[in-house]
């Protein structure tokens, strides 16, 4: 495939390494903000061939992992009704409610469905008029321009019977409260490729300026990935604090402006619980209330539904790289990904169970 | 944890969905929630030698016969009954014929049983029927007895199809699962993932296209090949379900040792990288229907090797990996790059990767 | 966070009042969004996201980098640097 295929190629990844291996003089702490990112790092191996100085620890980059428990049951009870058609990017049937998961209000009749592109879940709803069809809007910045495609197509076909559960949640706000705890350590950023092809990096200069911080914008493939850590080391190495793209054939500065201004038309900025995290304030999008009649929230009733998350597993502490995975006590004995005790297991891009399927682990 | 500045409520998740109360999808996916199902359900009701074995066939000595058995039974439920490459009837033919020859046996015989939907086109049952005819005779296998079921409209998607089949052992020939060992090479029959994708795409959900086939195909005369080019093929298993990364930690643990596979020797279709790219699949965990792996002693490899590439469906065999002490009932990759990951078995159901 | 794929646009249409297009996915087939990325011609390459291209590929700034990570390797070569990988 091309835009793959010459990224993967393991003559140049080792010649990027070799160059982060001569430009390194002292050890450094990098976070890659994005759960895709994590999920190539540990499937390529990414980390096992990085020097000794540099240290990556995992973000709270994925979606799936940071949907507040609330939101899942609030989901789980739609699902259940027997008038709706639930549809559901894959990984979150995955994630376990309060009591019960997607899986299981599948088994006992529910119809939940899972789908590629919000697209099709509206043309479920073309399809099946005499049926609610819900679509279970979760993402970062890159899956707002197509969760709220859906709704303005919705709109646009006079659709009455389409609406979306939104846990939306934005980069720029996490990156912020990281940094801001007193426990942080990490010294760089990657950030997330495909967010920035969507937003472009001009949110990010505020925040180096702030916490004098280097960021840089980062593919997905191994070449991009060890690129990224090459700039940031280089621009550490230097003392320069900065934003600098090492995705430039997806990512401008500005980004997808019809993206932005699509965003800004249906959501608006309000605060957003991360699970295992907390209360993140304005780090969320929800619908803006001239779209009320698009959302399920609303349009089922399910606002008084509140769950408290139980005290068990360290994902929060993993989620924001204060640990990793097999720090947890739990990681592949009690916690596994078909019996998962934290969020950070449940989806596949989650850091725990990237950890778990691809990394040797000591018995 | 506590944390002024970003308000951590505590480091929380809610409690796990084990799914032991009630039958998920995942139960049929082939990965370790069907392990686990069978293991608790199935194994401490039924326990026997042959059926604890583990195996995909159970080897039985009835008294007074000479030669062992091989038996096995495989229920297919496949939608779209017909797909690029096959359809229902091959499947449960070819299923069963690759189940019981995986212990080194010669398949001889199949029952077939039939669950009907009511409202079933008598044409839609004509092709499948021809379609099990010539699968059964390309293997060189009789069905010999069959039952027929019909059930009420909506109470099954058209039709599923359950065979049995049962074969003579080769003698002396010992194969199965437990039998790895060090100094075993890992001999794949060639690319992985075709029949999942190409199925994937024929049922049109997830909305792409490919020009994909099905591998579905009957094994035993490639078998047959390998047996006969050398007496130290020690383990012979097709990955189904739950795919190579699945079957072979199945191995691992059977045969208490290690396996190490070289990333870049893996057969993969480009289509099937291609959709799984997409998807946020791993090759290595989608299912084949015409594949097998073979534990063969290094010193024989090449023989057996030579032997497959002389068959239809093991033109693409090639070495992938080899036995190891340790890590002991584990599977490890190569990576291109020259890492080393885990790579561990299907847990539930494969979803798309969407974010 | 987000799977994002590059696919090369074959045939593009209007639907239902969007942008659409077929990509191509390496032998794979899909339809996508092109709504957000009006510009983009049948020919280039766009990552996909969830059913919508998200960026249109430069394929200048694509070979610029490469040729720069080349060089990267080359000099290590010339240094005759021992990898230990």
């Amino acid at each position: 495939m091309k835009y793959v295929t010459e990224y993967r190629d393991a003559a140049l990844v080792k010649g990027v390494i070799e160059e982060i291996r001569r430009t390194v003089t002292r050890p450094w702490t990098l976070m890659e903000i994005c759960g895709g990112q994590t999920h190539a790092i540990v499937r390529h191996g990414i980390d096992q061939l990085l020097p000794p100085e540099i240290e990556l620890v995992h973000g709270p980059g994925c979606p799936v992992c940071v949907t507040p428990l609330e939101l899942i049951d609030k989901a789980l009870e739609i699902a259940s009704r027997p008038d709706v058609i639930f549809c559901s990017y894959g990984d979150m049937l995955r994630v376990p409610g309060s009591k019960r998961d997607l899986f299981s209000v599948k088994a006992q009749g529910g119809d939940v469905r899972v789908v590629y592109s919000p697209l099709d879940a509206v043309a479920l709803a073309q399809q099946h008029p005499d049926k609610q069809v819900v679509f279970f809007a979760i993402g970062f910045e890159t899956t707002a321009p197509p969760n709220v495609m859906s709704v303005l197509q919705a709109q646009r076909l006079g659709l009455k019977n389409y609406s979306i559960l939104v846990s939306h949640v934005r980069v720029p706000p996490a990156i912020n409260a990281i940094l801001s705890s007193p426990h942080n350590r990490v010294q760089g950023f990657l950030l997330a490729g495909h967010v920035s092809a969507i937003m472009g990096y001009w949110e990010y200069p505020p925040l180096v300026e702030k916490f004098q911080i280097p960021m840089v914008v980062t593919g997905f493939e191994p070449l991009d990935i060890v690129q990224g850590i090459l700039t940031t080391v280089q621009l550490l190495e230097a003392g320069k604090v900065e934003v600098a793209n090492a995705y430039q054939r997806a990512v401008t500065f500005d980004g997808l402006k019809p993206a932005q201004a699509a965003i800004n038309k249906v959501f608006k900025e309000c605060d957003r619980k991360w699970r295992g995290i907390g209360m993140i304030p304005m780090s969320g999008w929800c619908l803006r209330p001239e779209f009320d009649e698009f959302n399920a929230e609303k349009r089922f009733d399910v606002a008084d539904i509140r769950a408290e998350e139980s005290p068990l597993c360290i994902a929060g502490e993993i989620l924001q790289g204060l640990k990793k995975p097999h720090h947890c006590p739990a990681f592949g004995k009690q916690c596994t990904p078909e019996n998962p005790l934290g969020a950070t297991m449940v989806s596949s891009e989650g850091a725990c169970a990237a950890y778990y399927k691809y990394k040797r682990v000591e018995a | 944890m506590t944390d002024e500045t970003i308000n951590i409520e505590g480091a929380v998740c809610a409690p796990p969905l084990p799914h032991n109360e009630q039958i998920v999808m995942g139960h049929g996916a082939g990965g370790r929630m069907s392990h686990q199902l069978i293991q608790k359900a199935f194994v401490p009701a039924f326990q026997n030698p042959a059926l604890q074995q583990g195996d995909d066939a159970a080897l039985v000595v009835p008294d007074g016969l000479r030669q062992k058995l091989s038996i096995s039974t495989d229920s297919h439920v496949v939608w779209p009954l017909f797909f690029p490459g096959g359809d229902i009837g091959k499947l449960a033919v070819c299923g069963t014929v690759n189940d019981v020859a995986m212990l080194g046996a010669k398949p001889l015989y199949l029952t077939a049983g039939f669950i009907l939907e009511e409202g079933l086109q008598m044409d839609t049952l004509k092709r499948v029927i021809e379609s099990m005819r010539q699968a059964a005779e390309e293997a060189g296998v009789q069905i010999v007895a069959g039952d027929t079921k019909v059930v009420q409209k909506g109470k099954a998607d058209g039709l599923y199809i359950t065979t049995a089949g049962v074969g003579l052992v080769r003698e002396g020939v010992n194969v199965s699962g437990a039998n790895a060992k060090l100094g075993d090479v890992v001999i794949l029959s060639g690319s992985i993932g075709d029949h999942g994708i190409a199925v994937l795409g024929a049922r049109g959900e997830l909305g792409f296209e490919s020009s994909l086939q099905s591998d579905v195909a009957p094994l035993n005369h490639l078998i047959a090949a390998m047996l006969d080019a050398s007496p130290n093929v020690h383990v012979l298993r097709d990955p189904t379900r739950g795919g190579l990364a699945t079957t072979l930690n199945e191995i691992a643990g059977q045969s208490g040792v290690g396996i190490v596979l070289d990333e870049e020797t893996i057969p993969v279709h480009p289509e099937v990288n291609a959709a799984c790219e997409m998807l946020g699949f791993d090759p290595l965990y989608v299912a084949n229907e015409g594949k097998l792996v073979a534990f063969v002693a290094r010193e024989d490899a090449e023989k057996v090797l030579s032997a497959m590439k002389r068959t239809r469906y093991g033109e693409g065999a090639v070495v992938i990996g080899e036995v190891a002490v340790e890590p002991k009932g584990r599977v490890l990759l190569k990576t291109a790059l020259g890492s080393t990951r885990v790579v561990d078995m299907l847990a539930g159901e494969m979803l798309p990767r969407i974010c | 966070m987000c799977l994002g794929v590059p696919g090369k646009i074959v045939e593009t249409y209007e639907k239902g009042g969007l942008k659409m297009a077929k990509v191509d996915f390496g032998g794979i087939f899909r339809e996508a969004c092109l709504d957000y990325v009006p510009e983009a011609q049948v020919g280039q390459y766009c990552v996909i996201h969830v059913g919508f291209a998200i960026s249109v590929l430069s394929e200048e700034e694509a070979e610029e980098t490469l040729d720069l990570l080349r060089q990267i390797g080359a000099i290590e070569e010339e240094l005759g640097t021992e990898t230990s990988l």
